[in-house]
């Protein structure tokens, strides 16, 4: 085309752009804008009215100024009066800026979508479309509120201009992905699936990206276009490439209308009728029938735009998932792909195979192109290429080529970016316990990955194989040979000598025997590590060392020896200077019964779900898809993790993994009470559910406000309240670090019963992933009783401080007396009812010691606390407290009476408690209150 | 698509459109990384790449890199050749288009690719009534242009 005008030279403007081009440093260009800027300034106030033509002038240097990335703080009431101006240009340029640099100042909003208003009802459908465009591309809320009602009636009315259709129903779909309650079809519904009829194709293609949008939301209202999406592609499909003329592109015939009919249908599922499931079965298949057609031209775009249908086309054939014929030819056009010299395709065939991996009816065909993939793994130059290629593998990974496929993973993480091994390694974890046909591969497999990829291996992985050695009897003295070996490698990763630390202090013993491990050389090898190690893993070696002394008496004096050594016992890190006093002298003045109590073999693991699972379900990307189905296949197969094999766990209740105990369950040992609280978060265990603190929980009885949970990290305040049977309470999350959290996440789950029927919690605000440091977030949480409960619900906190894992589970402070509402009864009342509650199961008392000594208004306080109301001057003896309520719950209401009697100097408390019908739970009311007394 | 932009090998950005809700703060930092990103890739790389939750497609013409942001369910494919469609538009209007007249023209730029893409999607594809759309702006207007000296975006 020649000489076409390039707009109505702004000659100031292209100077201005020159002067600022020729700028020779930031500095200039600074002082250039500056000089410009103030020059607009003056103009802008001068005295002089400016003519529309400088106005647009200087409006537009403005945005450019503004779209080199400087700051703009003025000129937008001169855009807004070009708005109104009635030359073309002026207007348009007014809407540019607004587009560019809308804030929400009221006034102006007010101004603008007046503007917009007269230009919608101007019938000039080039203002129209100008408005139009304004809408769409600030998509404010207020601008919903003002046009979302007036929108679809130009979109369905019969007199409105091919493109302003167009743009009103892209415009509509901006709001309604804003503000989608406020753009209501409701009559129009009908009308705007029919414009997937319209004859103008430009018309279809602006409409069916608003019909797909409000499909996914309200796919029943929409279903008709389901039948006419069909027929349109079917018409479109079987075109000579020119009947459509301006709109096929590269002889491809209309690709982007295509794409957006393929991927609308993937909104429902196949057709039901017949008739149109046989049409769009037809177009399907053409579609693969053309990509084996000689292309028509030899250009990329032509590949391109038909290869993009070709792949929205296996999408629906995948979506649909019930065609084997459809699947399995979609899998051998991918197959050919793989091999294409187009990187791009090799990069989109691998990633659509890894969505046919997971279905039952392709996933043998997708197997069949293994070895290519491998070598795409392997020759590749393209990270992102190889990344698809290592999903791959993981998803179409099952138990015929586990070993050979995490040998191929285990190798390329030898030269993998750095960017993609830790997810690598997750991966190869997770294929090789899912597919561990024996335990010695597993074992050999985690461990390489440790020596491979070490720094990569995050503590899931390694607590996991520890928790599955200690699970499978067969496999320990194996692990234990193999870590001994792998330790003796000169240099070996820090996770490594933990794995092994911890594995040789269970099970040193089953190696022992050879003196080539005997138990002095495997304590030496460990020892020599220690100088090289962190903080947490000095004191799992320092626990390991303990378990020795047990294992094997004739390494009891080297090891006091080590113990009582100034680096140990005078450490400055006082939770390594706590174990080693405590080890040392637990192992100087225990008998070997108790030692052996103590220190006795961890118990199984309780089976649970891969916390490394769930680590890779958070991250995206097509090879997480398939994760469910790999969890299925777990169900099935695999029982690795099998808890209760060996036997009952009634084994030393002593040493059960307990709460907050490390992974060498020594802190629960009686003797040894007093490990330091704050214990490097590391030794926290991590897969424990059980992990419960309930430190916080017992405070809350008689109160509803306050901190729940503090250490040195986070903080969590509460603050809650109930009336009747409901509750809501406000969870507050502080970071107290200056360091920000990462994967932020919380759970509330109802433990047994609980969830069932007894209480009814109900997340209300998610949280966002992400607190800064120093910042608090807020999490609000609605609670129904619906009958009587006992247990209280769990909170699971999960985040990531400076790479490690935080986990930590709290009661939640919600016991059946929050929903206490007070009742006032007169002494007569009170004494007559007490004696009608004689029944066993009515009453429940307690005696219990008072933990502190009682002060009569504390006292008061606590039980006003409880909820219940307080009743003066009803038991004649004044040294006793009486109390009345009703617990509210959904399906009925009980009343309760308490009296609460002091004998002595207040230090003891007989508490008889009177409820109605509550028979096992008032002890556990009578419990909470006893410990908050 | 949630955004479109225009930049130079010399990482300078010419263009930015962006049809999600950012703050300018957000915008900066997006730019700036993925700027970095996609210039550090070598020439024969595929186009796409996953960047957070979503799909980058590139495609670079001439002296410019043109990159769309697109989500999860969005094609590839497809969205190279809008890009490729909007330099087609660019070069028809322009007459042989090249990185100084989006420079100098940025506002046309800014028109053209309202014809073509409205908050996201594709509003109209065919080239001829794109181009249509933008002229009867300049029917009113004086003809006048600069010539331009540097590399053809399409050659």
């Amino acid at each position: 085309m020649p000489a076409v005008s390039k707009g109505d030279g702004m000659r100031g403007l292209a100077v201005f752009i020159s002067d600022i081009r020729n700028c020779k440093s930031k500095e200039a260009e600074i002082k250039r804008i500056n000089k410009e800027l103030a020059n607009i300034r003056s103009k802008f106030k001068g005295d002089k009215a400016l003519d529309g033509y400088s106005k647009k002038k200087y409006v537009c240097k403005l945005l450019f100024i503004f779209l080199l990335g400087h700051d703009i703080d003025f000129g937008h009431m001169e855009a807004v009066n070009l708005l109104s101006s009635n030359k073309y240009t002026e207007k348009q340029i007014g809407y540019l800026f607004i587009s560019v640099l809308v804030n929400s100042n009221s006034e102006l909003i007010r101004l603008i979508n007046n503007a917009i208003k007269n230009d919608l009802s101007s019938r000039n459908p080039t203002f129209m479309c100008l408005a139009l465009h304004c809408i769409a591309n600030v998509g404010s809320r207020e601008m919903a509120e003002a046009f979302a009602g007036e929108i679809p009636r130009i979109l369905v009315a019969g007199d409105t201009m091919d493109s302003v259709k167009q743009s009103a129903a892209l415009c509509l779909l901006r709001l309604y992905k804003t503000s989608p309650d406020l753009v209501l079809m409701g009559e129009w519904t009908s009308r705007v699936v029919h414009l997937l009829n319209d004859q103008h194709m430009g018309v279809v293609t602006a409409a069916i990206s608003l019909i797909t949008c409000l499909s996914q939301k309200n796919p029943d209202e929409f279903k008709t276009c389901v039948s006419l999406a069909v027929s349109r592609l079917s018409r479109i499909v079987s075109s000579a490439s020119t009947d459509l003329q301006d709109y096929t592109y590269y002889f491809v015939p209309a690709p982007w209308l295509s794409c957006k009919l393929l991927r609308l249908l993937q909104c429902y599922p196949p057709p039901e009728d017949g008739a149109v499931k046989g049409r769009l079965v037809e177009c399907l298949e053409t579609i693969l029938n053309k990509a084996q057609e000689p292309p028509k031209s030899k250009k990329v775009q032509h590949s391109n735009a038909k290869n993009a249908i070709l792949f929205e086309a296996i999408s629906l054939i995948i979506h649909y998932d019930s065609e084997p014929n459809l699947l399995v030819r979609a899998c051998n056009q991918l197959g050919q792909f793989l091999q294409h010299r187009e990187t791009n395709l090799r990069y989109l065939a691998l990633e659509s195979m890894c969505t046919l991996a997971s279905s039952e009816f392709s996933h043998e065909a997708v197997k069949t192109h293994i070895e290519t993939v491998i070598n795409a793994l392997k020759t590749e130059r393209d990270v992102s290429v190889r990344q698809r290629a290592a999903d791959l593998l993981y998803a179409m990974c099952d138990r015929s080529n586990a070993k050979q496929i995490v040998a191929e993973m285990l190798s390329y993480l030898e030269t993998a970016d750095y960017s993609i091994r830790e997810e690598m390694v997750l991966k190869v974890a997770i294929l090789a316990e899912k597919y561990a046909v024996d335990y010695s591969w597993y074992v050999d497999t985690i461990l390489n990955l440790i020596r491979i990829a070490g720094d990569y291996v995050s503590e899931e992985v390694w607590y996991r194989v520890i928790q599955i050695v200690i699970n499978r009897d067969d496999v320990q003295g194996y692990a234990a040979k193999t870590v001994f070996e792998a330790l003796q490698a000169p240099a070996c990763h820090e996770n490594m000598v933990k794995v092994g630390g911890y594995i040789l202090g269970e099970f040193g013993n089953l190696i022992a025997g050879d003196p080539r491990s005997s138990p002095l050389v495997q304590f030496n090898l460990l020892h020599s590590k220690f100088h090289l190690c962190s903080v947490p893993t000095r004191a799992l070696l320092l626990s390991a060392y303990i378990k020795f002394i047990n294992l094997f008496p004739e390494t009891k004096s080297t090891i006091q020896e080590v113990l009582r050594s100034d680096s140990q016992i005078r450490n400055s890190d006082v939770e390594l200077q706590q174990r080693a006093v405590e080890y040392l002298k637990l192992s100087s003045i225990a008998s070997t019964d108790v030692l052996a109590t103590v220190l006795e073999e961890m118990p199984p693991f309780p089976e649970r779900e891969s916390s490394i699972l769930a680590k890779l379900k958070k991250k995206k990307g097509p090879g997480a898809v398939s994760v469910n189905e790999l969890e299925e296949g777990k169900r099935e197969g695999g029982e690795l993790n099998g808890g209760g094999e060996r036997g009952g766990d009634s084994s030393a209740i002593a040493s059960t993994p307990s709460p907050s105990a490390d992974l060498l369950g020594l802190r629960a040992g009686p003797p040894v009470t007093a490990a330091a609280p704050s214990a490097g978060s590391l030794l926290v265990d991590v897969f424990s559910e059980a992990g419960v603190n309930d430190d916080g929980f017992l405070r809350f009885v008689c109160k509803n406000n306050g901190v729940l949970f503090e250490n040195q990290l986070l903080q969590i305040g509460i603050k809650s309240e109930y009336r009747q049977n409901l509750g809501r309470m406000y969870l507050f999350y502080g970071n107290k670090t200056s360091v920000q959290f990462v994967t932020f996440t919380t759970t509330v789950t109802c433990p047994g019963e609980l969830q069932s029927h007894i209480l009814h919690i109900h997340t209300w605000n998610s949280l966002e992933p992400l607190i800064e440091g120093g910042a608090q977030v807020q999490q609000v949480i609605n609670i129904e009783c619906l009958t009587d409960f006992s247990d209280a619900p769990l909170l699971n906190i999960k985040f990531r401080y400076g790479g490690a894992l935080q986990n930590l589970t709290l009661k939640l402070p919600v016991t059946i007396n929050k929903f206490f509402q007070p009742t006032e009864m007169a002494s007569h009342d009170f004494f007559q009812r007490w004696k009608q509650l004689s029944l066993p199961q009515q009453e429940a008392q307690k005696i219990f010691k008072a933990n502190h000594a009682m002060d009569t208004e504390v006292l008061k306080a606590k039980l006003l606390g409880l909820g219940m109301a307080l009743l003066e001057n009803v038991d004649p003896n004044p040294e006793n407290f009486v109390c009345a309520g009703v617990i509210q719950t959904k399906a009925q209401q009980v009343g309760s009476l308490l009296r609460l009697e002091g004998e002595g100097e207040k230090q003891v408390f007989s508490l008889p408690y009177y409820p109605q019908s509550f028979n096992r739970k008032n002890c556990t009311l009578a419990v909470s209150l006893e410990h908050s007394l | 698509m949630q955004f479109m932009l225009l930049f130079s090998r010399q990482g300078k950005l010419r263009l930015q459109k962006w049809y999600v809700p950012l703050s300018d703060k957000e915008k900066k930092k997006i730019t700036r990384e993925l700027v970095q990103t996609v210039l550090a890739r070598k020439p024969k790389m595929c186009s796409f790449l996953e960047w957070r939750d979503l799909k980058i497609v590139y495609k670079r013409y001439a002296s410019l890199y043109f990159c769309c942001a697109i989500e999860d369910q969005d094609n590839e494919l497809i969205t190279l050749e809008i890009i490729h469609r909007y330099v087609e538009l660019l070069d028809k209007y322009f007459g042989s288009v090249c990185e100084l007249d989006i420079i100098f023209n940025f506002e046309k730029a800014y028109f053209i690719l309202d014809e073509f893409l409205l908050g996201g999607e594709a509003q109209e594809t065919s080239k001829k009534n794109v181009l249509k759309a933008i002229e009867q702006a300049d029917l009113l207007q004086e003809n006048n242009n600069t010539s331009c000296s540097m590399g053809l975006l399409l050659s």
